[in-house]
């Protein structure tokens, strides 16, 4: 347990020196929350009844999803990296060191989930002056189940890499191909409750949309939300099925 | 099973399947490497050698068979295994994205290193491998020598008594081979490094390794020293041209001798052609020998043979024909 613990950190650390060697990355990573949160934000709050949105203010309903898809985005396309190192060569040697396989899946994760967090620092900074009401407890309860569901989607997109390492374009026609209805249907952008009744049976069915409810809760200041606790089964489970189906796919990627 | 050897294997296989047909890419091979060999797999493209290779550094799953290397089983350690070894693959190790320091301290890491260790190793290694004005370089812009260079680097992070390198110099110019070369050989001369390759080069299998094992259709079809291999399996090639008119009493002290006799009549003139044991010997005897006889011989040549030879006699092809059609 405690080399899985030393191998994360290194793979980690590995990853990560590719972020701090290249500061221009960061910047251009808190770009995009912005533009979702600045652009998205007041169409949304212009067309949706507040009765869909729990009569909350748009920007706190808002917020709380637009982070939970900066990790979703992150995450599941993690793997596009992962396919440029097989393709070169220096996943093989990787492979060929003693280090445990779910460490090289975590570590992968937990480096596009590292940014996550300056990410929401500067979304929820920057909303304060707008009427964003922060519970900094609760927000980091909310990161810690982003982070758990994100080691889960990474350890999925690195499965669907090796899965599509010998034809390329799979990978991105797959992702894309599930990346939009799980976010259409988790609710992340448009409250699923201003849709028809399908649409919000479908959406009971995607993990992700506990996930978002769960957010939603937690960013309001409540740790009082059945919603919760389906959220940390939901992350679980993705996290303990991603590792799963990924170790098994590293298993067989040199075959 | 406990074995004194880096490498014991026992029938070894591999088989793949595609498109519902069993490809057998290698057939119960038997293989022992002593410490401190250098040993080269020779054959043609998809022979097996790198299946073999994937195999011995734990990459490919065998089918059947086992193996033992640096003294644990692939099987059942393979990560004993992956943490005594070096293994030195076909593409580029050094992730293009990262820098060159930092790829080679995070290597020292996988393998158990701490940061001050691998951070002197990597310096010490950069040194030796002329790349230390590369530290702060992002591989993606070295050049394929400075890459291969990089590569072999990571692959002595943390000093190895084992290396495994597949096709180590391919796509390199002779420059950057015999370049390579000095590398490998200073290594085992300051460490004592086993050291298991595949090639495709003859030359390369010729003129560095200490034993070749010969690889085709995924079975070893020669295990030997390249002298050996030569002398056993090709023999030197003596050609002689004389005066047409004494061809028959020329042929006949040649085939005393010689095997394989080729002979080709010209217009005044006739080629006799023959395999010999220890060639060098062999012709200043058949010259003489001819002079006594009252032949008059026009010109002599002395052929030593090549791997090329080996191969050719032992499957019936070349191996510079399938290296073209490769």
């Amino acid at each position: 347990m405690s080399t899985l613990v030393a191998d994360t950190r290194n793979v980690f650390q590995r990853e990560m020196s590719l972020v701090l060697r290249d500061p221009f990355s960061i910047i251009f990573s808190l770009v995009q929350p912005l533009v979702f949160l600045g652009l998205f934000g007041p169409l949304l709050a212009g067309s949706v009844d507040p009765a869909a949105i729990n009569g909350e203010s748009p920007l706190q309903w808002f917020l709380p999803g637009v982070i939970v898809m900066i990790c979703l985005f992150g995450t599941s396309t993690t793997g596009a990296n992962l396919l440029f190192e097989i393709t070169m060569g220096s996943y093989e040697r990787v492979l060929a060191t003693p280090l445990h396989r779910s460490s090289i899946l975590i570590g992968k994760a937990l480096k596009e989930l590292a940014p996550l967090v300056v990410q929401a620092a500067l979304v929820v900074l920057v909303s304060i002056p707008f009427g964003f009401k922060l519970y900094p407890v609760h927000v980091l309860v909310g990161l810690l189940l982003l982070g758990v569901f994100g080691v889960g989607m990474g350890a999925f997109s690195n499965a669907l890499a090796i899965a599509a390492r010998k034809r390329e374009w799979m990978f991105w026609a797959v992702q894309q191909s599930l990346l939009f209805p799980l976010l259409i249907l988790s609710g992340m952008m448009l409250p699923l409750e201003a849709g028809p009744q399908w649409i919000q049976v479908l959406g009971r069915f995607n993990p992700l949309t506990y996930i978002v409810d769960a957010e939603r809760a937690l960013f309001s200041g409540t740790f009082n939300d059945p919603a919760i606790g389906w959220a940390v089964l939901a992350a679980v489970l993705t996290c303990a099925a991603g590792l799963w189906v990924g170790v098994k796919q590293v298993a067989r990627s040199t075959t | 099973m406990i074995h004194a050897g880096m490498i014991h294997t026992e029938q070894l296989t591999r088989h793949f399947v595609s498109k519902k047909e069993t490809v057998e890419a290698v057939k119960g091979v038997d293989i022992d490497v002593r410490a401190g060999e250098l040993v080269a797999f020779l054959g043609p493209n998809g022979a097996g050698k790198s299946s073999t290779l994937r195999m011995l550094t734990t990459l490919l799953p065998p089918t059947s068979g086992k193996a033992l290397v640096a003294g644990a089983s692939i099987i059942t350690e393979p990560a004993v295994v992956r943490s005594r070894i070096g293994y030195i693959g076909q593409g580029d190790g050094a992730g293009h994205s990262f820098r060159v320091m930092d790829e080679l301290v995070a290597q020292g890491k996988f393998y158990g290193m701490n940061s001050s260790d691998s951070l002197a190793r990597a310096k010490e290694l950069a040194k030796t491998l002329d790349l230390s004005s590369l530290e702060k370089r992002k591989v993606s812009t070295l050049s394929g020598g400075q890459r291969r260079r990089l590569d072999i680097a990571l692959g002595l992070m943390h000093s190895p008594r084992l290396l495994f390198l597949d096709e180590p110099s391919t796509g390199m110019d002779p420059h950057n081979r015999a370049n390579l070369w000095d590398h490998i050989s200073g290594l085992r001369e300051r460490q004592e490094t086993t050291i298991v390759l595949t090639t495709h080069y003859l030359e390369e299998a010729d003129s560095y390794a200490e034993r070749v094992l010969v690889i085709d259709h995924g079975e070893i079809i020669a295990n030997d020293t390249a002298d050996n291999l030569k002398a056993t399996l090709a023999g030197d090639r003596i050609m002689i041209t004389v005066d047409g008119s004494s061809a028959s009493a020329a042929s006949a002290l040649v085939a005393e001798r010689g095997r394989e006799l080729i002979t080709t009549n010209g217009s005044r003139e006739v080629t006799i052609a023959g395999r010999f044991d220890q060639g060098t010997r062999t012709l200043p005897w058949l010259l003489r020998e001819l002079d006594h006889a009252g032949v008059n011989v026009r010109a002599a040549n002395l052929q030593v043979p090549t791997l090329d030879d080996v191969f050719l006699s032992l499957t019936g092809r070349s191996l510079r024909e399938e290296e073209v059609a490769a």
